[in-house]
């Protein structure tokens, strides 16, 4: 089975963002990046396929800078076979331009499934993965928090709110991961030395037009300094008195 | 019709959802301004047509109604050619739908058979001139982008609740569509539809959330989280990545990056310390209150009301006065 996993490398999120002087992204000095983490989801499951075939490949493909080697690098420490770099100066906020560039280089390919993370963890657009799906006239599961492949033929699980659906579908078909699939591995010593070895290929990404741009970013409005206003049962009757008075929700 | 917006009235189980009447309470707006009508497509078995005034009540001025048997579950790829359809056919300005579990399915699709981008998850959105903007809170909402959709149609989807969806009584004119080639033929099926409980309220629904975290020390302890919904009324229950991944409550309980994003009028948090990871899941709750015994928990931060203490004193006791005020109002 050839498994394609499709990765995002994203700023990491433990940090308290400032805005570029451009006032279109975040200010880049001092983030650490790393790869998506749904993204990551989708590269353990791939991993976790082939290893119980005992046979297939796991190839890596991003879309970005090149400082987004690091992150196919990282997917080739934890076991894929080879990566594609699809070389663009900045990652457009467009998600159809993406999908037009992401699946040039899938179609005839030959790959039976194609994962994604559900969304990446900075734009949370979630629609590349789908939309890929539909640009390669492929079977999609969006947000798949369960699957396996069993002879040709996907079982997934979605969760919806307040319930859940199982879907079925025929291969080849993309699937965007949610997390309950599988906890992605660290990278071994030995992986990551391997990785420095493994073919990575370099192309150009063929985006075209770009239709949705972000105009401005901003940070969004501090909430009020929290308010501690007492300690244990007893601060329970004044709690209930600001809820009626002052926020008045009770 | 190129002024005309359409929206997607999703709907369960054969009735429309709060999300649908919210798609529709937005493209009601964009239509108003780019001197348009509002349509609002309402798929589903036969008899879902009979729906269409519900529609009506929330601005669409038409209801296009798809009846087929192969539309009584969710059918990603018939719907998504019919929408496109019914989309390419109409000239429609921009069109609509909710970032529920569904819609983020779905929209992706017709927007990539119109061959155009997704402004996805959007908090708000207007006509500015010739362009379509929204706000997106994007870097698990400690930044908030705002995107121009220069595409036509424009294709967007909303994040459930953040559009509070409107009465805008009129009556609809209702249309049928029919779907594109054999919609039985799908390729990916849904082969069971797994209902939670239904008598309770869901995250996206519910004005008031409760919402537990490892603090409780143990799962039988959430019980004191549910009494506390319930005294409530009109309360979900949510939980903490942490005590989903132990199976103290499902997944789908589970608030924050990785799980449902909230905004309820007010959020009890009960013994969660407020990991990035919650708080981006509920910091744009209207109100916080946080119980919890360790002063110096991140929570407290952003909690509008906290209190220190240990959760299976303070809640009991919070409980009985809830109850207490609820029964006197």
């Amino acid at each position: 089975m050839k498994i394609a996993v499709c990765i995002k490398r994203v700023p990491e999120m433990d940090v308290r963002f400032k805005i570029a002087s451009s006032g279109t992204s975040v200010d880049e000095t001092g983030l650490k990046w790393d790869m998506s983490d749904f993204d990551g989801y989708a590269v353990e499951a791939a991993l976790q396929m082939t290893e119980k075939l005992g046979a297939g490949e796991v190839v890596v493909i991003t879309l970005g800078p090149d400082a987004a080697q690091e992150t196919l690098r990282k997917a080739l420490s934890m076991g894929a076979a080879r990566a594609v770099h699809l070389k663009a100066d900045t990652i457009p906020f467009d998600n159809f331009a993406i999908a037009k560039a992401l699946a040039a280089e899938l179609q005839g390919g030959g790959y039976d499934l194609i994962l994604f993370g559900k969304m990446s963890i900075d734009s949370s657009n979630g629609a590349v993965g789908p939309m890929t799906a539909e640009l390669l006239n492929v079977p999609c599961v969006a947000a798949a928090s369960k699957l396996e492949i069993a002879n040709g033929k996907g079982t997934a699980r979605r969760e919806l709110e307040g319930a859940a659906e199982l879907l079925e579908f025929p291969l080849p078909a993309v699937v965007t991961i949610d997390e309950g699939v599988a906890r992605p591995r660290y990278p071994s010593l030995k992986g990551i030395m391997a990785a420095k070895k493994k073919p990575l290929e370099v192309k150009g990404a063929q985006l075209g037009d770009v239709r949705l741009t972000v105009t401005t970013m901003a940070l969004p409005p501090e909430r009020p300094a929290g308010r501690i206003i007492g300690e244990g049962p007893a601060a329970v009757p004044e709690l209930v008195r600001l809820l009626q008075t002052e926020a008045k929700v009770l | 019709m190129a002024n005309h917006v359409l929206a997607f009235a999703e709907t369960r189980a054969g009735e429309p959802r709060k999300v649908g009447f919210e798609a529709v309470t937005a493209a009601r707006a964009l239509a108003d301004a780019a001197g348009g009508e509002a349509h609002a497509l309402l798929a589903g078995a036969p008899g879902i047509a009979s729906r269409a005034e519900s529609l009506g009540r929330y601005g669409a001025d038409v209801v296009v109604a798809a009846e087929h048997a192969a539309f009584a579950d969710y059918n990603p790829e018939a719907l998504a050619s019919l929408v496109a359809e019914r989309v390419k056919g109409a000239g429609y300005r921009a069109v609509v739908f909710s970032a529920s579990a569904q819609g983020k399915d779905l929209a992706p699709r017709v927007a990539a058979k119109l061959g155009v981008p997704l402004a996805a998850d959007l908090t708000s959105v207007q006509l500015s001139g010739d362009k379509v903007v929204g706000t997106h809170p994007v870097n698990t909402g400690k930044v908030v982008a705002t995107v121009s959709l220069t595409a036509t149609p424009a294709v967007v989807s909303l994040r459930p609740g953040a559009v509070t969806a409107t009465e805008a009584p009129r009556s609809a004119r209702t249309e049928t569509a029919t779907p594109v080639g054999d919609a039985g033929a799908s390729r990916v099926r849904v082969t069971q539809t797994i209902a939670g409980n239904t008598a309770k309220l869901d995250l996206g629904d519910a004005p008031v959330i409760v919402s537990g975290g490892r603090g409780l020390k143990a799962p039988e302890n959430f019980k004191l989280v549910e009494e506390l919904a319930a005294a409530f009324g009109n309360a979900a229950v949510g939980a903490t990545r942490a005590v989903t991944d132990d199976g103290w409550r499902p997944h789908s309980d589970q608030i924050g990056q990785t799980g449902r994003q909230v905004s309820p009028d007010l959020y009890v948090a009960v013994g969660i310390s407020g990991a990035i990871q919650h708080l981006a899941g509920m910091r744009t709750s209207k109100t916080i209150v946080a119980i919890n015994k360790d002063r110096e928990a991140p929570i407290f931060k952003i909690a509008d009301y906290g209190i220190v203490g240990d959760v299976l004193e303070v809640v009991p006791a919070l409980t009985a006065a809830v109850r207490q005020a609820k029964g006197g109002s």
